[in-house]
């Protein structure tokens, strides 16, 4: 028996990126023809597939650690990789291909991991990655050239691939507040993520309609402000397997606990920690914003980010701060008396950086870093050198120029405008997520070096369990694309061939990932 | 990015909402009866035509029985309640219980019985915290206002699995529809498994083997759908749309020429030689004893003329029957042979406004389909074909498969099928309408979400008295509430809005 060992996990430290221009192609009805490419998606910084192919067999295939590699089998993230790369390739083989004789040219994958601090039970960090990206990279890499033969065989050809990422931050917002999402639909959908090569999961876990994150300290924001206190919040175990199973798959999990506006879910479990709004001179029982003059505000922050710096490991915590209303504000005696006694005049902007300020203070003893919503960049408030601005608003030309200022004023960002993928329309709306990239601005080459990723969100308005998943792939897979392969990846028609077949890889992975055209899958979902 | 909407907010639901599709006249008493799932009984009534072994109604029994008890396991409740039994007792005064839901013949048995019966009164049944459940005197009047409440799916442009398509009728039969409308082939596929002509399917599917309808995935359909009440409208769309025919069936197709040389593509339907219509006649014939439906769907839409005019053979063809250059002329000399095949098969066709636009010549009793334009245009269209005389079905304003952000709901529901210019006569030959759910973008991944509550909208229009049902608002927490309950049900449905149900879709 021949045996090949196919080393692919070539790490590369690169981190030149390089700066072309999109051709903005006119959108156009792709035609189905195989790529060159073949399936890979997102497509590897350079590839190439030879004629020579190699028979493999789930019954003689094996993924190992090269004797040379640094992490060994004690390594848990790497072994339950293997498992579950393994079935991917033959989980439906195995059934139909029992027979132990036949012949396999290629019985073993070597996976040598080459980097000297190979940290196996950390957590993805956002420095510490680069192993990481390649190590699970490599493997969905290696997964996608196995392919089928005519006669259900899996095959591979010879190729040599060298791969990075050109963004480090690759992310897919998911909102469970308009909507609960059950565990399971979290899970399906970060397996769905990591196949794409995307590595942060941003949780917008709670908002203006409910609060389904149970806290250990203040246990009342979920018991109060959750759809159901029982059937509709996240536990402490809960979050800890969200993380456990990102972990796993190199995905980040970033919180969001977003104030003081998109917060009425909190007053309900809270007193006093929203701000009346008044009618006149009275209380008119409805409440607006955080109060962001009364010390016991700050008290709480304190105690709540205290908690969440301890559950959510990630070096980063998302802070919201977007879309204040000022009019229940503007309503409230005790806040119109305290804006004087700051010489705040009518500017509520300013109150609105006075809260800010205080709730990164706060943040910042926690040893986190943050992300933000542009407005807090926009409104001038005072921010961290290494705050992250995430980028929300406006149309194009806007959201170029918002990156334009960021970045000349020195913040790192990342863009979400063009992949506000709730945002449905007919057609293959995925060219236009597809065609979008977060460098296309006006800048230096240090202004573009400041852009990180950027994240396709998914906001739950309209979305829950029974839509999320084909909603969101393989229309965020355009966007996993643009924000890994190298910034001339822009054929649409070489990109509608291979995304065809990776969406049909995901189907047949057990993700329901809605069509891109008319078509079919040989193995077409099954789970009606 | 997060726009403030009014929040909408359900706090424990103690009684029951509404039905829907709202009937014709419905009052609900506060005065309830508790129903324990071991003491609960459906019977025949004393006066009923039908009796017990009334195949559609015994299973109707069983089917409800799961529908008005959900967590009802035999055996693993404790009871402890000395409730009088409760039974529902069902009278049909027509003993059809092995009968075809077919236009008129069966009305009392699965319009009356299944759908304002059945379907209504589980419903009306609701669960409190506790887990009882409970129902409360209502008085219920009910009949459809249209007679024709239909869905399109489309298993060309995707493969629909047969799991898919049998949901897709559980769902129909919880929204009162009554009318599954199959566009089973079109130009990419050719799904269906022909008897006669095995290479239609063998060359034309997707794949021959994993992707067709075999005829017993047919008779399943067809007799789960009629479990249900809902017939089975087989549509064979031609002479356009039938690229995928060609493959398995040489010389069907028109082949189109680039000069004076045939460019090895082919257009519609070859209308011009002999052999088409016999292939048509057997074809037709095969179908019209597969599919029980007194109608058959002809299609006739969208006919591109370029090839038809590019090849040497259809022109002489055209001189010869004195068309000059008038290709409409050929389409409509098509399709009246068409529509005669399926006359002489004792069948009623459907076909797409199309044949209208360009032929009056066809038989008084064709029922044309509204397809296009916006509502000026098909009230427009509406008014000329029922002047004419013909019956008509309306569609254009449901085209499902066209999605946007936001609440498009409103747009299927605020629809008013009969605001055209027309005498009395001319309304009452607006049979009903139709909800189409085209393939390009759809397959088993996304259908049913994509699906529901959105036709469950156009149900309503359809089902329900316009007078009664003309606030979009008011109807917005009923049919919010009817969505978790196909929750409830295992169907799919997407949210209308923020907001949760009590039992969330378990699924991925």
């Amino acid at each position: 028996m021949l045996k090949f060992a196919s080393l692919l996990l070539a790490l590369s430290f690169c981190q030149g990126r390089q700066h072309h221009n999109i051709n903005n192609d006119d959108e156009v009805v792709p035609v189905f023809q195989a790529s060159k490419y073949s399936s890979l998606w997102p497509l590897p910084q350079k590839v190439q597939i030879s004629e020579i192919s190699f028979k493999l067999s789930g019954t003689s295939f094996k993924i190992v650690d090269a004797k040379e590699s640094s992490a060994g089998s004690s390594c848990s993230i790497l072994q339950s990789a293997y498992r579950r790369y393994y079935e991917y390739m033959f989980g439906s083989a195995k059934k139909q291909w029992g027979g132990k004789n036949r012949r396999a040219d290629l019985t073993e994958l070597h996976v040598w991991i080459t980097s000297p601090d190979s940290e196996c039970d950390a957590y993805p960090g956002v420095t510490s990655d680069e192993s990481c990206e390649s190590f699970y990279g490599g493997l969905e890499t290696f997964s996608q050239l196995v392919y089928e033969d005519e006669y259900g065989a899996k095959n591979i050809n010879s190729s040599k691939i060298s791969d990075f990422p050109r963004f480090a931050h690759r992310g897919v917002l998911l909102d469970s507040s308009r909507h609960f999402l059950p565990i399971k639909v979290i899970l399906a959908n970060l397996e769905t993520m990591a196949m794409n090569k995307i590595n942060v999961f941003h949780w917008h876990i709670v908002d203006d309609q409910s609060f389904p994150y149970l806290s250990r300290t203040f246990p009342q924001l979920s018991q109060q402000g959750a759809y159901h206190p029982y059937t509709h919040v996240y536990t402490p175990a809960d979050v800890k397997m969200v993380i456990e199973f990102a972990r796993l798959r190199g995905i980040r999990v970033i919180p969001e606990f977003d104030t003081p506006g998109h917060t009425q879910s909190w007053g309900k479990g809270q007193t006093d920690l929203l701000t009346p709004c008044f009618s006149g001179s009275k209380p008119s029982g409805t409440f607006g914003p955080v109060n962001p003059i009364l010390n016991t505000t700050y008290d709480f922050m304190t105690q709540f980010f205290k908690e969440v710096s301890t559950v959510f490991p990630d070096t980063y915590v998302h802070l919201g701060g977007d879309e204040v209303d000022f009019t229940c504000w503007k309503s409230n005696p005790d806040i119109q008396k305290f804006m004087e006694q700051q010489q705040f005049g009518e500017d509520y902007s300013k109150l609105e950086s006075f809260y800010i300020q205080r709730l990164l203070d706060i943040v910042s003893t926690t040893q986190k870093g943050y992300l933000i919503w542009q407005e807090v960049f926009d409104n001038g408030v005072k921010l961290k050198a290494d705050t992250l601005i995430h980028v929300w608003k406006g149309n194009q030309q806007q959201y170029q120029n918002e990156m334009a200022n960021v970045t000349a004023s020195g913040y790192q960002t990342l863009l979400s405008t063009p992949w506000y993928l709730n945002r449905i329309s007919y057609g293959q709306d995925w060219q236009g997520f597809y065609k979008a990239d977060p460098q296309d601005f006006k800048g230096t080459d240090e202004q573009k070096k400041l852009v990180i990723g950027g994240e396709a969100c998914l906001w739950g308005e309209y979305v829950d369990a029974t839509n999320l998943t084909p909603r969101l792939w393989p229309r965020a897979s355009a966007v996993a694309e643009r924000l890994w392969s190298a910034s001339n990846v822009t054929d649409i028609d070489d990109a509608f061939n291979r995304l065809s077949l990776h969406r049909c890889r995901m189907v047949e992975r057990g993700i329901p990932a809605e069509p891109l055209f008319s078509s079919y899958c040989p193995h077409e979902y099954k789970g009606v | 990015k997060k726009k403030n909407h009014h929040v909408t907010r359900f706090c424990c639901l103690q009684s029951v909402k509404g039905v829907w599709p709202l009937p014709q006249s419905f009052t609900i008493s506060s005065e309830r009866y508790p129903l324990n799932p071991q003491a609960f009984y459906f019977a025949y009534g004393k006066q009923s035509a039908a009796q017990e072994g009334c195949s559609v109604l015994d299973e109707a029994f069983k089917r409800y029985f799961s529908l008005i008890f959900p967590d009802y396991i035999s055996g693993s409740i404790l009871q402890f309640s000395e409730d009088q039994p409760f039974t529902v007792q069902v009278s049909v005064g027509l003993d059809d219980c092995d009968g075809y839901p077919d236009e008129n013949s069966s009305e009392q048995l699965y319009t009356l019985c299944l759908s304002t019966g059945l379907e209504t009164f589980s419903q009306l049944v609701y669960q409190e915290d506790f887990g009882s459940y409970f129902v409360n005197k209502t008085e219920i009047e009910d009949f459809p206002r249209f007679q024709f409440r239909g869905i399109l799916l489309d298993t060309s442009r995707h493969y629909l699995p047969v799991r898919a398509i049998l949901k897709t009728l559980d769902a129909m039969a919880f929204s009162k529809f009554n009318v599954f409308h199959w566009h089973i082939v079109d130009d990419p596929s050719f799904p269906y498994q022909s008897r006669t002509f095995p290479d239609l399917s063998a060359k034309g599917a997707f794949h021959p083997m994993t992707h067709i309808y075999t005829q017993s995935d047919v008779r399943r359909v067809i007799s789960y759908a009629r479990m249900r009440g809902i017939r089975v409208l087989p549509e064979f769309d031609s002479p356009g749309h039938t690229q995928s025919w060609g493959k398995g069936q040489s010389d069907l197709l028109t082949p189109c020429y680039r000069g004076s040389t045939p460019s090895g593509t082919f257009g519609p339907v070859n209308p011009a030689l002999p052999s088409t219509y016999k292939f048509m006649a057997t074809l037709f014939k095969e179908v019209s004893s597969v599919f029980p439906d007194s109608y058959i769907h002809l299609g006739g839409d969208e006919v591109n003329f370029s090839c038809w005019k590019s090849n040497p053979d259809v022109r002489a063809f055209m001189q010869k029957m004195g068309f000059g250059t008038d290709f409409t002329k050929l389409e409509a000399y098509y399709m009246e042979n068409i529509v005669n095949i399926t006359t002489a098969l004792n069948k009623t066709s459907i076909v797409w406004q199309d044949v209208f636009d360009y032929h009056e010549r066809i038989p008084k009793d064709t029922v044309l389909h509204i397809w296009k334009g916006d509502p000026a245009s098909y009230e427009a269209e509406l008014s000329r074909i029922t002047k004419a005389g013909y019956r008509v079905l309306l569609a254009a304003p449901w085209y499902i498969n066209h999605i946007s952000y936001g609440q498009d709901w409103r747009n299927y529901y605020t629809v008013q099928p009969l605001n055209f210019s027309g005498t009395e006569e001319q309304k009452k030959l607006v049979i009903g309408g139709e909800v189409c759910m085209w393939g390009e973008y759809v397959d088993a991944t996304n259908l049913t979400p994509r699906l529901w509550p959105r036709a469950s909208a156009a149900a309503e229009r359809l089902w329900s008295d316009e007078k009664q049902t003309s606030n979009v608002d008011k109807a917005f927490p009923r049919l919010q509430d009817f969505r978790c309950k196909l929750l409830r049900r295992g169907i799919q449905a997407e949210p209308l809005f923020v907001g949760h149900c009590k039992h969330e879709y378990q699924g991925v």
